[in-house]
């Protein structure tokens, strides 16, 4: 009898957990779609939301992006014989260069410059071609406006390439190869695509945006209009409450990562190398880390300004400063070296790096994965510890 | 009997130790409309987050339908409802969505207790679809008693639900207080409002952090025990000046449209003091004897 009796009480208390669980995942529910709701209404943020990165791209890839397109070069020929002008044509063919007809002197090159518009020039020497195939070393000259240094390595460069290119094009295999240029290769970005880096920087910096400041801001609004204070009076888990406004905008980030992706293979012409899938976990690692770093600050503060003021000093501008997207860290002075490796944009955009560009798998990023984790437990813990079942 | 015990609470914030609450006891019996009666800044919200478990005290203890405030707090916070001062709901979700929200955080359904905030909700229900936002005042504190209502709580604390609601929607509030209280549930309310408080079964009124008298409100205005004239001329404000100006032993202060003047029982001859004020060119003049209303109560306990 009493065994029995202990079986049935066993069995509604096993009930009763299972219905508290259905109860908790109702609420749960419930509370998400709240959110969603939220978010929805929200139309001047919701827009900012997803306009935001597509602006960013379109601005990083066109307006501020420091690749050169039909930069408008000078060739003197004074040559103006079979090589010159075969070599005049292929720049000319290049999408890099806009060879102008303007016939000049040597001596009228230093007032064009001074027009402006004008970055480079090339003199061809007289007797190229004679000098090519008799000694089989010939030589030309570039002049670039070096008042603004990156463009003209760049243009410099480019012609370089191409000059190297017409060479080996005209070297006949077997017989000593005509002058060959010292070998500059640069790996993964041969054209110096700026694309390159700041994708991956965009994609850190958005997702960083989104999940920080929007989740702390969305917490501490309910603390500020005193909804917060009905949800603690509530059967309600608190943890449950913190969860719930994370999920809306791990959808959104997604959404977001979706976006620049799509943007960047289409617009910009970005190679996509690697695994989609391991670069969507990865991104939702990240979106998890930001989204534990905006609980962790709405847990701190009281109010909006002041968790957002937090998310853009405390997160964004390290992020842009320490990630590696803006300025190169190898160039840092060792402590801040060291500082940039709690933030955790900048292992993100080591991830995104290598796994659009490079086409690297997870071997060989498991380094920079567990970082990302390491610095979201830390914050989870953190969080746990300092949250308040009460007011103050 | 009791439902709310508070015993000894004090309550300070800060380094500077800024009193909130000192040494406040009351007992809130079962089924009663429990008012408490202060201005602003008399701790009257410090009070309501101790007893909803969302403060701790620094002294004394409380308990809520038989349970301690900070050892059984998630029984606690099953069975209360509770509407803070600032509550303003979700402001970008339809009333329909706040009441469906709030009633499913509470493992309810608006279905359910449907009963219990029928003749409130009425009243919401042509505006199921508007925005919680765009609400009146009124509205929005009916919305806001539904929510706090919906889980069919065994008490329930109501900070200042009145302030900044029109005086039609007030007496309606209190009305609907009433029908909730035939319910068999236990309301512990807060006004700055005097006049709110003779809608209460009993009262405490608090000042300073402390309960100056518990009572009821009748027993609290028959307490009064001096003399209380209401005057009235041509010129109320002068009026004042001249009636504090004719005797130390009265005290006077303007009540309303009137000049309430209070006085201990023969120190001041009425008569002449009229006789004065004529002489002072005072013309119109009213001066007559006045029940005592729980501000002049107040006034009173503030002097003593």
């Amino acid at each position: 009898m009493t065994i029995w009796m202990r079986c049935f009480t066993g069995l509604q208390e096993v009930q009763k957990e299972q219905s508290d669980k259905l109860q908790d995942m109702k609420q749960f529910l419930a509370f998400i779609k709240k959110e969603f709701v939220h978010v929805i209404r929200d139309r001047r943020t919701l827009l900012i939301l997803f306009g935001m990165p597509i602006m960013q791209i379109l601005i990083f890839g066109f307006a501020l992006s420091n690749e050169i397109k039909n930069s408008k070069i000078i060739i003197v020929d004074k040559a103006d014989d079979v090589a010159s002008r075969e070599l005049i044509s292929k720049i000319d063919a290049s999408k890099y260069f806009e060879v102008s007809n303007e016939r000049i002197s040597e001596s009228e090159i230093e007032p064009a410059f001074q027009k402006g518009k004008l970055k480079i020039v090339m003199v061809i020497p007289a007797q190229f071609n004679l000098d090519l195939h008799h000694s089989g070393v010939s030589q030309i000259q570039l002049i670039a406006d070096a008042s603004d240094p990156n463009t003209a390595n760049l243009l410099v460069n480019y012609v370089s390439a191409i000059v190297k290119d017409y060479q080996s094009e005209i070297s006949v295999p077997g017989i000593i190869p005509y002058r060959i240029l010292p070998e500059t290769r640069m790996l993964y970005n041969p054209q110096l695509k700026s694309a390159h880096n700041f994708v991956p920087g965009v994609m850190a910096l958005v997702l960083m945006l989104v999940c920080v400041m929007m989740t702390a801001i969305t917490i501490v609004r309910e603390k500020e209009t005193g909804t917060m204070e009905v949800l603690l009076v509530s059967p309600l888990r608190p943890w449950l409450v913190m969860v719930a406004k994370a999920v809306p905008y791990l959808v959104l980030s997604w959404v977001n990562v979706t976006t620049i992706l799509i943007l960047s293979v289409t617009v910009l012409n970005l190679p996509f190398n690697g695994s989609l899938l391991l670069l969507f976990a990865e991104s939702t690692l990240f979106i998890i880390t930001c989204l534990t770093l905006g609980i962790f600050i709405s847990i701190m503060t009281n109010s909006q300004q002041v968790a957002m003021l937090i998310s853009l000093m405390g997160m964004l501008l390290p992020t842009l400063l320490f990630s590696g997207f803006m300025f190169p860290l190898e160039n840092m002075p060792e402590v801040l070296q060291w500082i940039s490796n709690i933030i955790p944009a900048r292992w993100y955009y080591v991830i995104v790096k290598d796994i659009m560009i490079k086409g690297l798998g997870f071997a060989s990023l498991y380094k920079e994965t567990l970082a990302l984790v390491v610095i979201t437990l830390f914050f989870f813990i953190i969080s746990i510890k300092t949250f308040k079942q009460r007011l103050a | 009997m009791e439902s709310i015990v508070v015993n000894g609470i004090s309550k300070w914030y800060g380094k500077e130790k800024l009193v909130a609450l000192k040494n406040v006891s009351f007992t809130v019996n079962h089924g009663e409309i429990f008012g408490i009666i202060g201005p602003d800044g008399a701790g009257k919200t410090s009070l309501f987050r101790i007893l909803t478990t969302l403060l701790l005290a620094d002294e004394g203890s409380a308990t809520v339908e038989g349970k301690d405030v900070v050892k059984q707090y998630k029984q606690i916070r099953n069975e209360i409802g509770y509407m803070p001062g600032r509550f303003s709901l979700y402001q970008d979700l339809t009333v329909k969505e706040n009441l469906t929200f709030f009633a499913t955080i509470f493992n309810t359904t608006i279905k359910e207790n449907y009963h219990l905030i029928k003749d409130i909700y009425v009243q919401l229900e042509p505006f199921n679809d508007r925005r919680a936002g765009k609400l009146s005042g009124g509205m929005k504190q009916k919305l806001a008693l539904c929510c706090a209502l919906i889980h069919k709580p065994t008490v329930l604390f109501l900070d200042e639900p009145t302030t900044g609601v029109d005086p039609v929607s007030r007496k309606e509030f209190w009305e609907m207080l009433g029908k909730l209280k035939e319910q068999g549930i236990t309301i512990l309310v807060s006004t700055p409002y005097m006049d709110e408080a003779s809608k209460c079964d009993r009262i405490a009124l608090i000042q300073n952090g402390s309960i100056l008298a518990t009572d009821t409100p009748n027993a609290i205005r028959q307490s009064f025990d001096l003399m209380l004239y209401k005057a009235k001329s041509h010129n109320t404000a002068l009026l004042l000046k001249d009636i504090r100006h004719y005797s130390k032993n009265l005290y006077a202060y303007a009540f309303g449209e009137h000049v309430h003047i209070t006085f201990k029982a023969g120190e001041i001859d009425i008569e002449e003091l009229k006789m004065n004020l004529i002489e002072r060119k005072h013309h119109d003049i009213i001066l007559e004897p006045d029940d005592a209303t729980i501000e002049d109560c107040f006034i009173q306990m503030l002097r003593a």
